[in-house]
């Protein structure tokens, strides 16, 4: 156990709680007035919601003894022989510490997928979608990279979660979008209601990330500075890049943009962070800026209506993180080598790890939303949905001005 | 008495009530309003969609005046509130059957 390590973790971990609270500042400015309290909710809900289920079952599954690669035991069923002792995956921290870190990443995970049902989900069903999501998506993908599952023993590697956290959060949104469906008169009057709040919420994510990359190292070492610098650079460049394609495109630099392109960076960056060089990074966050503008143009080519661009920012931006990895991965940082390293098998096994996560999640998300709409119904009705969730899922206004 | 509804860019409003004031007139209530004429709207770019918003922001001014000044009104606001570009805005102008101040009980142009 070690002193310096708990306290970094500990700080750590309520550093990624709070980037819930700030995807809700996020999500909230980007939706109209009329549903900015409900697509709060959203990840206040999982807030609730997920960190019970993480106590009760998730982290037994996901961290528990490996099952065939595929899932955890249940020998940490409602935290048992979870305690100071440092009995968990890592030796260095209490077991609580470790716990209560990756709890954060399950909340913020389910938190993400909101952001393509916003403004016509009713709000049962995305209590039971995140709830059977949580058990079914999150803690399979949890183990199969971090708790020892076939993805690890594999040789993937995700520093901090781009196939766990924003592959299968983006992999989930395009599956909610296909079974929700747009929103109805799509494109007419979309104005964000608060874009100031969501640049709020943007930089108190750019902030938690720190805690997120950084944290990822699970100790108080070389290793975390690095990612801390890879996550700082990269998201630079994710602003350059996203500015620079919006401003030849369509003539003018938008503040929207530049606080997606940071999103972008911090994205594409989030498996790459402990794993790949300084300078590299800023490439990785560069392209990621720029693939990612790409990627929310996306939608309006293939027809489904993921409200706030998941798949657009955090699909496109972790395929391209996980991708990367594989190519600037170096020894020197953290004993993996990527292509560039002279190591093409490392660029096969994360590619393996990218097609499995859009799969597997993809698939399971379907069948989990046609389990939901069967016993609750995913969508509120046309009048609801009209008049605003607020009011008619939550009977509340977010502004009376 | 006619009541002249005056719907002018909301830059212009400070300039026009200043003219306002300077011939005489004391009391006006305005009301911002959004609506579209010839003037087109403008575009907004979110994350690469483009968007035409085609109803702007106005401002609409109601002033109740007497009939010998109405004139001299008109040549304030259009002066004022002129720049020649479309999208100045509009007079409407109406007869007004009386008036009365609720304090005194002062009707017609005493009330004004």
């Amino acid at each position: 156990m070690n002193a310096a390590d708990t306290a970094f973790v500990i700080i750590c971990a309520a550093m990624v709680m709070l980037m819930t609270p700030a995807l809700a500042l996020f999500y909230g400015g980007l939706v109209r007035s009329r549903n900015v309290l409900s697509t709060s909710m959203h990840s206040y809900a999982s807030l609730g919601l997920i960190t019970v289920l993480w106590a009760v079952v998730g982290y037994t599954l996901a961290f528990g003894g490996d099952v065939g690669g595929l899932i955890g035991n249940l020998s940490y069923l409602f935290l048992n022989n979870v305690g100071a002792a440092n009995n968990g995956p890592v030796d260095n921290l209490p077991h609580t510490a470790f716990m209560a870190f990756q709890c954060m990443f399950a909340v913020l995970t389910v938190a993400l997928i909101s952001g393509s049902y916003a403004e016509r989900i009713r709000f049962s069903a995305m209590l039971l979608f995140s709830a059977l999501w949580l058990i079914f998506a999150y803690c399979p993908m949890a183990h199969w990279v971090w708790g020892g599952g076939w993805m690890a023993q594999m040789g993937a590697v995700d520093f901090a979660g781009g196939a766990v956290v924003h592959m299968a959060s983006a992999a989930a949104a395009l599956a909610c979008a296909h079974a929700v469906g747009p929103r109805l008169n799509l494109g007419r009057s979309m104005s964000p209601n608060n874009l100031p709040m969501t640049l709020l919420g943007g930089g108190l994510l750019w902030f938690g990330w720190f805690g997120f990359n950084a944290g990822s190292a699970l100790a108080a070492n070389e290793l975390a500075a690095h990612a801390l610098v890879t996550t700082h650079l990269a998201t630079a460049g994710g602003i350059l890049g996203w500015m620079l394609v919006e401003w030849k495109r369509t003539g003018k630099p938008t503040t929207l943009g530049v606080i997606s392109g940071a999103l972008a960076g911090l994205v594409a960056i989030t498996p790459a962070a402990g794993f790949v060089g300084i300078m590299p990074s800023i490439f990785i966050g560069f392209v990621g800026g720029i693939i990612c503008y790409g990627g929310v143009l996306l939608k309006n080519r293939l027809g489904y209506d993921d409200a706030l661009d998941v798949v657009g920012i955090h699909g496109v931006g972790g395929t391209w993180g996980a991708f990367a990895t594989g190519v600037f991965a170096i020894a020197s940082v953290n004993k993996v080598d990527g292509l560039l390293a002279g190591n093409p098998h490392q660029l096969w096994v994360q590619v393996v790890s990218i097609v499995a996560t859009w799969v597997f999640v993809y698939v399971v998300s379907r069948i989990l939303l046609c389990i939901v709409n069967a016993l609750v119904g995913l969508r509120v009705t046309p009048d609801a949905e009209l008049s605003g969730l607020d009011l008619s899922e939550h009977n509340e206004r977010g502004y009376s001005l | 008495m006619k009541k002249i509804e005056i719907i002018i860019r909301p830059s212009k409003l400070e300039d026009v009530k200043q003219q306002l004031s300077a011939i005489g007139i004391h009391g006006m209530n305005y009301t911002e309003i959004r609506g579209f004429g010839r003037q087109r709207g403008h575009t907004e770019v979110y994350r690469g969609s483009t968007y035409e918003v085609d109803c702007l922001p106005k401002i609409k001014l109601d002033i109740v005046i007497h009939d010998e000044a109405l004139d001299k009104v008109l040549a304030a606001v259009t002066s004022s509130a002129r720049t020649g570009n479309i999208g100045d805005g509009k007079i409407f102008i109406y007869d007004v059957l009386d008036a009365m101040r609720i304090r005194t009980g002062e009707r017609g142009n005493a009330a004004l």
